[in-house]
């Protein structure tokens, strides 16, 4: 048995993996950051990599033991020779069956949207995840989609939950059902015998597609949605995209022991990759998540609000939000905040 | 002697599928803006609810023999009998007539704001197979299994289409929408026939792009896409998304292309059984939808004057209907739409 956290001293370990793409420069802003305001936090740093199976032990060691960790994202090739991405198979091996996007428009960003406030909360490891796949003659493929009763209960209750937690009033259940008769109709289903039980959260099923224009249309009509896995992907994106982009989103997976925090809309940037120009607002919002989640509150308060700060004010911005400011300014910018607002 | 009357020029016949819910409503206004552009049609109503012949749902006789001999139908929204065992009646129809690709065209209407002004994509869809192949079991109790099928010959056919059509209708590039990282087999055989179809069309530009990430520019800026080639599911989704950055369903047309000469050309929506019957639909989807027809059949004056008058009537802004935030009945902007045509 090991304990859900590693404490000594007051401090706590909590693993980091930085990931692809823009992964390592926003795992470094993340820990100077957590070295600027003193956050109690010891980071066991793991240089998880596709195709190293060292690396993936290490990394699902490490989170058994701490319990807690921040990552980035890895690219998933399409022609890795394994059939599970190493996102996923670290998902399902740690039992991270839920997941979720937090998308709130922030002051002093002009998107298309405003006032958007909502999360996704997603089924992290079955659905069409499942990686069953075949081909039964030449030419003729298919793949399983997996919906469980067990599972799809469990992580309608986890958004209940979720909307209890955080005064949330509305939890939408997003499906194909019309199509996808037993498959999205269990999962409905057990969502709307959860429902039952949270008289104070009101309940909802609305078909993916219409999700989808709904969410361009009038997003602020939402507050919770819950997914099968796909449509998680997809709605948390276009979440993501209502508030301004991949880089503003923070995120997590949780699982009944551990918790991994990793940017909402996990895309690696491969495309930006070692240009300093990466947006470490998505990463440092999913640490503040972190620090929430740890008992550390005040220093995840300062966290949060010196990047909402500096977010509005405007003046310090990469270039994704339309400055002109490297990842290492941002995250001098955001230091000086946190420090502002702890000497206060 | 020699006869001095002008010859009369038979008129085409087109088949009509009233539909369901506002089906009826929408298409008897489709109809008048035709007769008032003097449209040479003579249009065959029939009813293609199904009856099960031999334990099959089977399309009546009358009404496919009418698709089958004049090639082109316009169709309201139909919906599906619940609980008598028939599948989707939509479905029913694109197997009975290979209607192998959903083209789903979605421009911003000038002058009718929404956070996008700059929409102008082209979605096709696969739509036949992919997860709408209706194969479900459950396995065990509480588990059950859906089976997304992807054949070489639809996905072939699919993006035959797209570069055909980029090509016809002078568009710069095909982007193909996937989750091959995660479907490698099924999404892995859809992306290589795109591939394999884009080498044949050097003149267009070809890339990828995966669900996650396309979701994620469209919502931000629809301006990164041109003409998309999909998965079914995927198409669905992403075509209602770009429907809701342009105003939502009331505006959206589309067209079902067979391989066997057949084409169907249907609104995006579905039955509206909120309105149906109050006079409140918008007909505009299911006209616009009739405009592709036109120009399907190769009356591009006709299909130019009846969307001119849409557009102008939706722009004018005095006859608009509750779905764009005016008080028009159906009927009151069917009059208007139909002054326009006879006045210009
Ligand atoms: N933290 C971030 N800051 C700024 N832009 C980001 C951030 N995260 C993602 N993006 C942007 O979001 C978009 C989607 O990212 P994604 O990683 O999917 O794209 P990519 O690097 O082209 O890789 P791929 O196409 O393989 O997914 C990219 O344009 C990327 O630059
Ligand atoms: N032509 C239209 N004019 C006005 N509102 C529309 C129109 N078409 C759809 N809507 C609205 O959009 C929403 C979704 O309608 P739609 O019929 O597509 O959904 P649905 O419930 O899935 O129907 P179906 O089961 O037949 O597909 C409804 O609130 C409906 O009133
Ligand atoms: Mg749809
Ligand atoms: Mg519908």
């Amino acid at each position: 048995l090991h304990t859900a956290m590693t404490e000594y001293g007051g401090r706590r370990v909590a693993t980091l993996i930085p990931g692809d793409g823009i992964g390592p420069e926003l795992a470094a802003s993340v820990q100077s950051v957590f070295k600027a305001m003193e956050a109690p936090v010891d980071f066991e740093f793991i240089d998880l990599k596709t195709n190293d199976e060292g690396s993936f032990k290490a990394a699902s060691e490490s989170l058994r033991r701490n319990g807690v960790g921040l990552k980035s994202v890895l690219v998933t090739p399409q022609n890795s020779g394994s059939a599970l991405s190493v996102n996923l198979r670290l998902r399902k091996e740690l039992g991270l069956f839920a997941s979720g996007v937090v998308c709130k428009s922030s002051a002093g960003i002009t998107a298309r949207h405003d006032n958007v406030d909502l999360v996704v909360i997603r089924q992290n490891t079955e659905g069409e995840y499942s990686g069953l796949e075949h081909e039964i003659s030449p030419g003729v493929v298919e793949s399983l989609k997996v919906i469980s009763r067990a599972e799809s209960t469990r992580i309608a209750k986890f958004a209940f939950d979720y909307a209890v937690t955080h005064g949330r009033k509305k939890v939408t259940a997003v499906h194909k059902a019309n199509i996808m008769k037993l498959g999205d109709g269990l999962f409905l289903q057990c969502c709307r015998e959860v429902a039952e039980s949270y008289p104070n959260v009101a309940f909802e099923a609305l078909i993916v597609d219409n999700t989808a224009m709904q969410m361009v249309a009038r997003p602020q009509q939402f507050d919770i949605l819950v997914t099968p896995n796909l449509y998680g992907n997809i709605v948390g994106n276009i979440g993501a995209g209502l508030i301004g982009g991949a880089g503003l989103a923070p995120g997590f997976n949780m699982g009944n022991k551990i918790a991994l925090f990793e940017p909402g809309a996990r895309h690696s940037g491969i495309d930006i990759a070692g240009r300093h120009e990466a947006n470490p607002v998505t990463m440092l919002l999913s640490a503040g998540m972190m620090l929430h989640h740890m008992g550390f509150s005040k220093h995840a308060s300062h966290l949060e609000n010196a990047v909402s700060n500096v977010v509005a004010e405007g003046k310090v911005r990469t270039r994704d939000i339309g400055g002109t400011n490297t990842t290492e300014e941002v995250t001098d910018a955001i230091i000086a905040e946190a420090t502002r607002l702890a000497a206060q | 002697a020699l006869s001095t009357q002008a010859v009369h020029r038979a008129n085409i016949s087109c088949t009509m599928i009233p539909g369901d819910g506002i089906g009826p409503e929408i298409s008897a206004a489709v109809k008048r803006m035709f007769a008032a552009a003097e449209t040479p049609i003579d249009w065959e109503d029939v009813d293609v609810m199904p009856t099960f012949v031999n334990g099959v749902s089977t399309i009546p006789a009358p009404a496919r023999e009418s698709i089958l001999k004049n090639g082109v139908a316009l169709k309201g929204p139909l919906g599906t009998p619940i609980g008598k065992g028939h599948p989707s009646l939509n479905l029913l129809l694109r197997k009975e007539f290979g209607l192998a690709a959903n083209l789903r065209p979605c421009r911003s209407v000038q002058g009718f704001k929404t956070p996008y002004d700059d929409v102008d994509t082209v979605i096709i869809r696969e739509n036949t197979e992919g997860e709408y192949c209706g194969v479900e079991h459950e396995v065990v109790p509480g588990v059950v299994q859906s089976i997304k099928l992807i054949t070489r010959d639809a996905s072939l056919r699919v993006a035959n289409f797209a570069f055909e059509y980029a090509r016809t209708q002078g568009r710069k590039r095909v982007t193909a929408v996937h989750k091959a990282n995660i479907m490698k087999k099924t999404d892995g055989l859809f992306l290589n026939c795109a591939r394999e179809v884009a080498e044949r069309y050097p003149d267009i530009k070809f890339d990828e792009v995966l669900l996650d990430k396309a979701c994620l520019l469209m919502t931000m800026d629809p301006h990164n896409f041109d003409v998309l080639v999909m998965p079914n599911l995927y198409g669905d989704i992403l075509s209602d998304l770009s429907a809701g950055l342009i105003g939502g369903l009331g505006l959206t047309p589309s067209g079902n292309i067979g391989t066997g000469g057949v084409a169907i050309f249907e609104a995006v929506h579905g039955t509206a059984p909120d309105i149906a019957g109050q006079d409140k639909a918008n007909p505009t989807a299911l006209a616009l939808s009739g405009v592709m027809m036109l120009r399907h059949m190769g009356m591009q004056d006709k299909a130019l004057r009846i969307e001119t008058a849409l557009l102008e009537t939706i722009k004018d802004g005095k006859f608009r209907t509750g779905d764009l935030g005016g008080t028009a009945s159906c009927s009151s902007f069917t009059d208007a739409v139909c002054k326009h045509i006879e006045s210009h």
